[in-house]
């Protein structure tokens, strides 16, 4: 039997590498990829207690969470499409124009 | 070491090789590659999990439909990502990056984890799968919920589509 402390560390070190992907890379479609990441580290962790809690209710959550990704890449790869379409660029450090 | 802990040990460390690879790849499309390896990863593990249906949902959606709109747009912007791979706020990145292990570390280190609860056991009734058992639960207590996803979805088809047509001609 696999120890719950396992999968919460799975999912932290997974959480904090899409955490540091988000910090750390200036592409912005691979921001959004390590913002799914991260969703997904946190999904890992609901299931996982689902299971060792024997709660339904986790993996409803979970059906959400994946609803709402779905729902933010629509909306977020528009965006992103209008502003290339803006900027001629995908580099986050180049949307600046609601800097000071 | 059972079976479980060994697919366990195969499924983690194949899901954390690949979102490094999603974080380390100049290329975006290897970098959406990679993120396909570790949704099928997760899928396995929810299915080791003893969530089928959402092992079934996570391969349709994320993998079959989310990741698609992806390498759409990858390839519909075709812009490789030039500049350095160390950038001006790489040393501050790094050190919260290690802060933020420290931190995991010692709570994971500190705290005390329950062992897992026996079944109830319920004579007589026969147990529902997986999948039944989500369906009763979502449809019942959960209805008003699944109509606000829904709506949710309704918004961003609607918000996706203006958003990505550009100048809209109102006349």
């Amino acid at each position: 039997m696999v120890p719950l402390s396992w999968y919460v560390t799975l999912s932290s070190t997974l959480f904090l590498i899409g955490l540091v992907g988000v910090l750390v890379r200036r592409n912005i479609v691979i921001v959004l990829l390590c913002v799914e990441i991260m969703l997904n580290a946190v999904n890992i962790n609901f299931v996982a207690f689902s299971k060792y809690q024997h709660v339904i209710d986790a993996q409803i959550f979970v059906f959400f969470v994946i609803t709402v990704a779905a729902a933010e890449v629509a909306v977020g790869l528009g965006i992103i499409i209008a502003l290339f379409r803006l900027r001629e660029t995908i580099n986050i450090d180049e949307f600046n124009i609601l800097k000071l | 070491m059972t079976m479980q802990m060994a697919m366990f040990g195969y499924f983690g460390a194949a899901i954390v090789i690949s979102a490094l690879f999603v974080v380390y790849f100049r290329n975006p499309i290897y970098s959406v590659m990679s993120l396909l390896t570790m949704f099928m990863h997760i899928a396995g593990l929810y299915v080791i999990l003893e969530a089928e249906f959402l092992a079934g949902v996570q391969l349709l959606v994320y993998a079959g439909a989310i990741l698609v709109l992806y390498l759409f747009v990858v390839m519909l912007l075709n812009v490789q990502s030039r500049g350095r791979f160390i950038q001006k706020q790489t040393p501050v990145v790094i050190g919260l990056g290690i802060l933020g292990v420290i931190e995991v570390a010692v709570l994971i280190f500190h705290t005390r984890f329950y062992p897992e609860l026996p079944a109830i056991p319920h004579p007589g009734v026969p147990t529902l799968g997986n999948t039944e058992t989500i369906g009763m639960v979502l449809y019942t207590q959960y209805l008003f919920p699944f109509e606000i996803a829904s709506l949710v979805l309704l918004i961003a088809l609607v918000g996706a589509i203006v958003l990505a047509k550009g100048k809209l001609k109102f006349r």
